[in-house]
């Protein structure tokens, strides 16, 4: 693209929307909250949403005021029916969408979105598919959200699959849902985090910051012995190296579902 | 190289196409005869439209291509589609 727009020029405009093909919404903003130093969680109020599972991404629509559309994917932080639905968007400095999503966005603001989607990357409580088998959950940075979304349905239904989360973030200021996951892991759901900080760690942490490795991945997942499902979101680079070890520890490559998010 | 995603995240432009979710059909690589679901393949997504190729051998599945109100899907490397009539988990 020759002329790539800035983040503004992709700003909805004033016009009223068209009416949106099937699948599509007008959203609201109903609220925003600094999420980390460089992400935005959003609330959407979607009249007509048909709910969600947790694990689901939308694709939210800007239109430039001559026309032109950017489209990207985010996953759902909530689920259930509720049709007030929750992103959180982690900004690319570069990037055309993230960082009007991030900055810019006000409540009352209104965002075209297309959704739920994906029926791939989604978690159902063992009552409702059978599936006994604990659950790994693997996420790099923003990777978190559907994950989040994931241990927030399994503690809603007090589901006694044992869960496991291993998040990987660069700082501790860059937890996503940190007050949130304190409340899930007391939840009577089983769940137990384990995070991983690649740049700066918490003072007295006991391991010093750096790219997860292959043996503290296999000391914080699920062993291949037990059969996990494995869920793994983030970059396509931390998606591909994460599935990569997991499959040389003995992993069953059926049972693990990534969703890369592209970028480095 | 573009980084590629996977096909869990053409599930949207899918929907145009498609009354069912997609992604989780499985497809039969023409290259290969890898049966997988479609969210498995590998994306491929550039300002001129969006290649899908088989993760297992590279070969391109199908290719899409938006613009205005039109959408074209090409399924060039699929020989067969399978659908799960009930849902299931995997
Ligand atoms: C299914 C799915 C769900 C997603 N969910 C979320 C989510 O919940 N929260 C969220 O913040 N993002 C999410 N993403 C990523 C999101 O769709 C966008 O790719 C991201 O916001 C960047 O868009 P942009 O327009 O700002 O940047 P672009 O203008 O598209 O790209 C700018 C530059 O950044 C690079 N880049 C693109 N994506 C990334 C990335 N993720 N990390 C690092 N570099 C990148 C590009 O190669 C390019 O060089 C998801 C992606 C998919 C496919
Ligand atoms: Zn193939």
């Amino acid at each position: 693209m020759s002329d790539a727009p800035t983040a503004q020029a992709v700003a909805p405009s004033a016009a009223p929307l068209a009416v949106p093909r099937s699948g599509w919404h007008v959203a609201t903003v109903a609220a925003t909250h600094r999420e980390t130093p460089n992400a935005t969680r959003i609330e959407l109020d979607v009249p007509g949403w048909p709910g969600n599972a947790a694990g689901q991404h939308l694709d939210v629509r800007l239109t430039a005021p001559d026309g032109y559309q950017a489209t990207r994917s985010y996953s759902i932080a909530s689920s259930g029916s509720s049709t007030r639905v929750v992103l959180a968007v982690d900004k690319l400095p570069d990037g055309e969408v993230s960082p009007y999503l991030v900055d810019d966005v006000r409540a009352g603001d209104m965002l075209e979105v297309h959704g739920p989607l994906g029926a791939f990357f989604v978690w159902a409580p063992a009552a409702d598919t059978g599936d006994h088998r604990p659950v790994q959950l693997i996420a790099g940075g923003s990777g978190v959200v559907p994950l989040y979304a994931m241990a927030h349905a399994h503690a809603d239904a007090s589901d006694p699959t044992p869960f496991r989360l291993l998040y990987s973030v660069r700082t501790p200021d860059d937890v996503y849902f940190d007050d949130e996951f304190a409340t899930l892991v007391d939840a009577a759901a089983p769940l137990q985090l384990d995070v991983v900080y690649t740049r700066r760690a918490p003072e007295g942490w006991a391991t010093a910051p750096g790219r997860i490795m292959r043996e503290a991945l296999e000391a914080a997942v699920f062993p291949a012995s037990e059969r996990p499902r494995v869920f793994v979101c983030g970059s396509t680079g931390f998606v591909e190296r994460v599935a990569d070890w997991l499959v040389e520890l003995g992993h069953d490559p059926r049972s693990i579902r990534t969703e890369r998010y592209g970028g480095a | 190289m573009m980084e590629h995603v996977d096909g869990n995240a053409i599930a949207g432009p899918l929907a145009e196409f498609f009354t069912f979710d997609a992604t989780m059909a499985s497809g039969r690589c023409v290259g290969c005869g890898t049966v997988a679901e479609l969210a498995r393949a590998m994306v491929y997504r550039s300002g001129a439209g969006t290649v899908v190729r088989c993760s297992t051998c590279d070969t391109v599945l199908a290719t899409l291509v938006e613009s205005g109100d039109r959408a074209w899907i090409g399924l060039r490397g699929v020989t067969a589609i399978e659908v799960r009539r009930t849902p299931s988990e995997g």
